[in-house]
């Protein structure tokens, strides 16, 4: 194949430029249902954006309110039940309908197929359909919302959740909805990698992203079932009274926490493996240097997510389960800890010896080394029974899985976001506004959730509306630091958003990515690749050169020239 | 009425309220061992970054050596050092765990009842609270008990909690080594006032706490409140409402001095002879609509003494 | 491969794609797999991680299942004694039956026969709706004699009520398949009048299905009346034990049943009064209790034997839902096969959806043992 343009193939460009003027995904085709029904991984992985990044507003602002109403101890702006169902909504809001999506399906969509070499996912109809899925299941999320009385937690822990008023049965089934879009997700993945890879793409040449998504698939198809059948039996516990979580029956709540928790322990995990892949992808590019150790980060993902299965009884430690169940749990628990372990020291050595650069992604992705460590090393003392029983259900636990799931994906969403930014939409955004959201984002969170460990520690419930008058300080702070917080993300959407007016076109390589999307255009094509493509070493970063005319990075002139792909 | 938190005790160090039970130095040792360890591991990884960030900054004239990408030893190092230390937490862990679980054979036990919101004591000589009253340097097991949804008993400055599951007969125990008045909370959502469902642990010495307790468990001395007393300690009220509603006996709500149609086809007046019997032989008169359940009533004779159940029928007749 | 030459060959394959897409895929093969074969495997390894996430939405259940039989082996023989032997060993082998029709239109479907998938699928649909139709017959039956879920559980079996005619359960039931009845049989008729080869294919098998469904119901109707009178007598037999059973206890007991009651029946006691004795009762009960102990409910109570039919219900009814869902992806491979679609290098959507109905099969094989024969 010839390096430089041929002119049959300009010819073909200009061809093409006369029947469609700009042939990328975005604008290949036009009008409403040309997106409603489309059965481009791209767009629905866009889609799927627009849509959890709505979800992430409404929990961010249910969010703001709650600390809000914490300011000061007593009763607020809400009544107990007022308070109650914020934090109910908050919580199902940001688990089912962001996490849970945000990097799987809304960056996975976009990414896989491209970063495999693939023209698609292997059943584009089912993925259309998980995110009608997903819009079902948040349709009845937001039914919970408007009659306003959902307050069972996100949890719902039985009997609470079957005795108490309000749309439980709505909930439960946007979840079991949800769930199985969540399960054609991770099934099209799993398929999609295993028969879809181009030749030469073998299973150690595959980016760490897509090592996480399989992982993070594999959870998904495995866990999520178990979810969907006990959302079902919760309902039915609530209208056919078969009565299996209540003791009145012979049934047993506690029951109810292993069958939840055996989804949702491995569903922590769905939420952070992707988050990994990402940080694995970025941390190597922008030190423009290969991943250390890309053996252990993937195998540490397999590792993680089979772990993921046996340690669901960590959160029923002070629920009366037998002493050696306990034990046995607490043992499996730890097991985890070192492979997350393993990953961060990788991540840190990829560095070593690399070239640095600082871009917003990158900002990002040390926001998140630095909080994730304190969320992983924070665990060590829920895993460990003694402290556990002081810690257990206070806010210790509360800001323990927020630097996890919000400093550790979020975070790592946002980074992802900031780097395939202009792979998705073709334009540049703000360095410097990036940077600055990145920083205020970063200190706007460590001020918010520091001082919960040392609330929870000192005592404090979690789930309080109201509270004593000796955590009032601590509270406020937390509050201060929620609204900084909330201000870092608002500079972050003002700053991605105005790329979209005002942003220069985006090269093909912005950062010096050798994944394979880098190598398409910025948007890509409709069809990403014509002929299965050449597939190489993903984190080969030799071949590279910044070309200041494109203001990105292009193949060095020399390999050009040769043609050769090493 | 006081509020509860007026009297909130004060966090005695940075990360945790007074030590008041003899598992806490045990708790906050580990825990600040833990801490220090994270600490260790946190600065090492945090300088590292901060270190190769700026070592291996992107500049003019600076080309970074792409070569360093694994390292065996490395990778051993930095699994084999946190799975040793990660196996010490487990161990350590588990042994103050064991402790929190084993009590000693001896141990003065309070029945403890959770019910949307509040909490109930019953100590073994009959006595109710709401607080919890318990005396210093003695091991005390809590047998816990709900009524509706799952509580948790949480005491911080005795570092221990259990949740409280209906169904189930959940314990916990502790020795508390400090007097004083400490915070009890609910830590289980349990719906519109869980964060309301608070209580105080109040730790007195043996002498006080006998005090304290012989107090609780005497009668009040008005006939009526008497009476009201004894219907809620000696399981009346399990079968007999106040309100009117219909449990499993006729409610006594404006029942005294009413004409009632007995099982045998008579017609008689409920008055004070006819609680005295009822109480003391209950199957000998049936009322039409309860002869079914008549047997499910205990005799009383030999439990209640005569004042008793003078003090009773003044209740019964105050319910109009 | 350069970046510059990827832009252009994907230039390029813009400029063909309409016109080239078409002519190396037929139009069986999707136009983003390379081949048939990968097209297939594709298909196929989706196929089996959809039925590993059905084991595991089942195994939810089969694991309830297993705890509460363990914590209360009695309420599992006790009530098991209510399910029909031979209704369930009927629909056992109905399915089994129904297993080997669907392998046999998946060999047909390789084979090009696509006559033979039009006829083996149909007979997969009858098979299934016989099976509803006798379940529907075993549910109403069971509906009749308060045989519910837990909270709804008021057993009448003592004293069966003598219906006239058909149960009203059973009617509400019919309503469904009788329609589509009605329905299909018209669709046929106007199939033969306008000679119209392929409606006649598909509405042929799919009216002789709905009529199936009625079959299963006078099927089991038969077999329960037949039954009736020993099956009818076991059932008494074993309500008066538990009776007895329950008033033997109340007797020499009644001091503790006293106490027992109130307590474990928060739900028909649920005011603070009542409970408030149970606690004070219990009291001696509750200071002896082990750490941690389940409080045992009596075996005999009525809204403890629910828990059974609670769960019987429970798996049942999704495996029926499964059963319909068949019926449905049925329909579709029988609509496909009738417009001969298959052949030696497209007949994957046979295979999987043999597949899923192998699953649905296998399953009951489980739940029949597990609930209907227990001794």
């Amino acid at each position: 194949m010839s390096a430089v343009v041929t002119p049959g193939s300009v010819q073909t460009a200009e061809h093409s430029q006369s029947h469609r003027p700009d042939p990328n995904y975005l604008t290949h085709t036009k009008g409403f249902l040309s997106w409603a029904l489309t059965l481009d991984h791209k767009r629905i992985g866009l889609m799927y954006l627009v849509g959890i990044l709505t979800s992430f507003l409404l929990g961010g602002i249910l969010a703001l309110l709650l600390r809000a109403e914490l300011f000061f101890p007593g009763e607020q702006m809400f009544s107990n039940d007022g308070y109650n169902q914020l934090f109910t909504l908050h919580g199902a809001v940001m688990v089912f309908l962001f996490i849970i999506p945000s990097v799987p399906a809304a960056l996975g969509n976009f990414l896989v197929p491209v970063m495999l070499g693939a023209k698609d996912v292997a059943f584009p109809r089912l993925n259309l359909s998980s995110f009608y899925l997903w819009l079902a299941g948040t349709a009845f999320f937001l039914v919970a919302l408007f009659s306003t009385g959902l307050d069972t937690g996100w949890t719902f822990y039985t009997p609470y959740s079957t005795l108490t008023q309000g749309p439980v049965v709505a909930a439960t089934m946007g979840v079991f909805i949800l769930g199985f879009s969540s399960i054609f997700t991770g099934l099209n993945f799993i398929v999609t990698i295993n028969t879809m890879r181009p030749p030469g793409m073998t299973w150690f040449r595959m980016p760490l992203f897509l090592w996480a998504t399989y992982a993070t698939s594999i959870i998904q198809v495995l866990a999520t079932p178990v979810l969907g059948i006990t959302v079902l039996l919760l309902a039915a516990e609530r209208v056919l009274k078969i009565g299996i979580f209540d003791p009145a029956y012979n049934g047993d709540p506690v029951a109810f926490q292993h069958f939840f928790w055996f989804y949702s322990h491995p569903a922590v995990y769905i939420m952070i493996l992707p988050a990994m892949g990402i940080i694995s992808e970025l941390m190597s590019v922008h030190s423009h240097k290969a991943i250390f150790g890309y053996r252990m980060i993937a195998y540490s993902s397999v590792a993680i997510a089979l772990f993921g299965f046996l340690v669901w009884g960590h959160h029923m430690f002070t629920s009366g389960m037998a002493e050696v169940t306990t034990i046995i749990f607490s043992a499996l628990t730890f097991t985890v800890s070192i492979p997350s372990a393993i990953k961060v020291f990788n991540w840190l050595f990829t560095m070593y010896q690399g070239t640095v650069s600082m871009v917003t992604p990158m900002c990002y992705a040390l926001a998140f080394l630095f909080l994730f460590t304190i969320g992983g090393l924070t665990g060590l003392f829920l895993g460990s029974l003694s402290t556990d029983r002081h810690l257990h259900d206070t806010y210790f636990v509360v800001a323990h899985f927020h630097y996890v799931m919000m400093g550790g994906t979020l975070i790592a969403f946002l980074g992802g976001l900031f780097h395939w930014w202009p792979k998705m939409i073709g334009k540049m955004y703000n360095e410097l506004g990036g940077q600055i959201s990145a920083l205020v984002v970063f200190i706007g969170f460590n001020l918010t959730f520091l001082p919960q460990f040392v609330m929870g520690s000192r005592g404090m419930p979690r789930r309080y509306a109201q509270y004593d008058k000796e955590f009032e300080f601590l509270h406020q702070l937390s509050t201060v630091g929620a609204f900084v917080l909330g201000m870092g993300l608002f500079i972050a959407a003002g700053v991605l958003l105005s790329s979209l007016f005002r942003g220069r076109k985006a090269p093909a390589n912005p950062w010096g990515g050798d994944t394979l999307e880098w190598h398409c255009e910025s948007p890509p094509p409709f069809y990403n690749f014509l002929r299965p493509p050449v597939v190489k070493d993903p984190y080969d970063y030799s071949r590279l050169v910044y070309d200041n005319r494109v203001g990105g990075y292009v193949e060095r002139p020399e390999d050009r020239a040769s043609g050769s792909h090493k | 009425m006081i509020q509860p938190w007026l009297l909130a005790d004060e966090p005695a160090s940075f990360w945790f309220p007074e030590q008041a039970s003899t598992f806490a130095p045990e708790v906050d040792f580990f825990f600040h061992a833990v801490l220090w360890i994270c600490i260790v591991f946190f600065t090492l990884i945090v300088a590292g970054m901060i270190y190769f960030v700026w070592k291996f900054r992107q500049r003019p004239g600076y080309q970074g050596s792409p070569e360093a990408l694994h390292n065996n030893t490395l990778e051993i190092t930095w699994t084999v050092i946190p799975t040793l230390i990660v196996v010490w937490i487990f161990v350590r862990g588990v042994y103050g765990y064991l402790d929190m679980m084993s009590p000693p054979t001896e141990t003065y036990d309070i029945e403890v009842k959770a019910t949307q919101w509040n909490w109930s004591f019953k100590y073994p000589n009959g006595a109710l609270s709401n607080d919890l009253h318990i005396p210093i340097n003695k091991p005390i097991k809590l047998i816990m008990r709900s009524e509706d949804v799952i509580h948790s008993l949480f005491i911080p400055a005795f570092r221990c909690k259990t949740d409280i599951v209906p169904g189930r007969l959940n314990t916990m125990w502790f020795q508390a080594i400090k007097e004083g008045s400490f915070d009890l909370y609910c830590t289980e959502y349990c719906g519109t006032k869980h964060s309301l469902m608070q209580a105080m642990t109040v730790v007195q010495s043996q002498e006080q706490f006998d005090a304290w307790l012989a107090e609780a468990s005497k009668p009040p001395e008005d006939p009526i409140e008497w009476g009201k007393w004894l219907y809620e300690r000696q399981g009346c009220k399990g079968c007999h409402s106040i309100d009117g509603s219909l449990v499993v006996g006729p409610s006594f709500k404006g029942s005294f001095g009413t004409s009632m149609d007995m099982s045998d086809g008579q017609k008689v007046t409920m008055d004070e002879q006819y609680i005295r019997n009822s109480i003391l032989n209950p199957q000998s008169q049936a009322r039409v609509n309860f002869a079914a359940k008549i047997n499910q009533m205990n005799s009383y004779a030999g439990k209640l003494k005569e004042e008793e159940i003078s003090a009773l029928t003044a209740f019964i007749k105050s319910l109009k | 491969m350069s970046a510059t030459e990827l832009d252009a060959s994907h230039n390029h394959s813009h400029g063909h794609d309409d016109h080239g897409h078409d002519h190396d895929h037929p139009a069986w093969l999707a136009h983003h797999f390379d081949d048939a074969e990968q097209q297939f495997d594709s298909g196929k390894l989706g196929i089996w991680l959809f039925l590993i996430t059905e084991v595991l939405f089942f195994s939810g259940m089969f694991c309830a299942y297993a705890m509460y039989r363990s914590l209360h082996p009695e309420i599992w023989t006790f009530s098991s004694q209510f399910l029909n032997e031979t209704l369930g060993a009927i629909n056992t082998g109905v399915l089994l039956f129904s297993s080997l029709t669907m392998a046999w239109a998946v060999r047909c479907a390789m084979l090009g026969q696509n006559r033979g998938v039009v006829a083996c699928t149909g007979m997969t649909i009858a098979c299934a709706a016989i099976f509803l139709g006798v379940k529907a017959v075993e549910y109403s039956h069971k509906i009749d004699l308060g045989l519910l879920p837990a909270g709804f559980y008021v057993p009448q079996v003592a004293h069966p009520e003598h219906h006239e005619g058909l149960s009203k359960w059973l009617i509400y039931f019919m309503i469904v398949p009788g329609l589509l009845l009605v329905v299909l049989t018209a669709w046929y008729g106007q199939a033969v009048a306008t000679a119209n080869a392929v409606q006649k294919q598909i509405a042929g098998p799919l009216s002789v299905s709905a009529l199936c469904f009625f079959l299963g119901v006078g099927l089991g109707l038969y077999l329960e009346s037949g039954e009736a009178a020993e099956h009818g007598d076991k059932a008494h037999a074993a309500a008066a034990d538990s009776h007895d059973a329950a008033h033997a206890e109340g007797d020499h007991a009644h001091e503790e049943a006293h106490a027992s009651d109130a307590a474990h029946e928060p739900k028909d006691a649920a005011t603070p009064a009542a409970t408030e004795s149970a606690s004070t009762d219990s009291h001696a009960d509750a200071s002896h209790a082990a750490d941690n102990e389940i409080i045992s409910p009596d075996v005999n109570k009525p809204n403890a034997a629910g828990l059974f039919f609670s769960i019987y219900y429970c798996m049942t009814g999704v495996h029926a839902i499964h059963i319909i869902a068949g019926i449905l992806v049925l329909t579709w491979v029988l609509v496909k096969a009738a417009q001969g679609q298959f052949h030696s290098e497209y007949f994957g959507p046979v295979d999987y959806v043999g597949l899923y109905w192998h699953l649905v099969d296998f399953i009951w094989i489980y739940l029949f043992p597990l609930l209907y024969l227990i001794t």
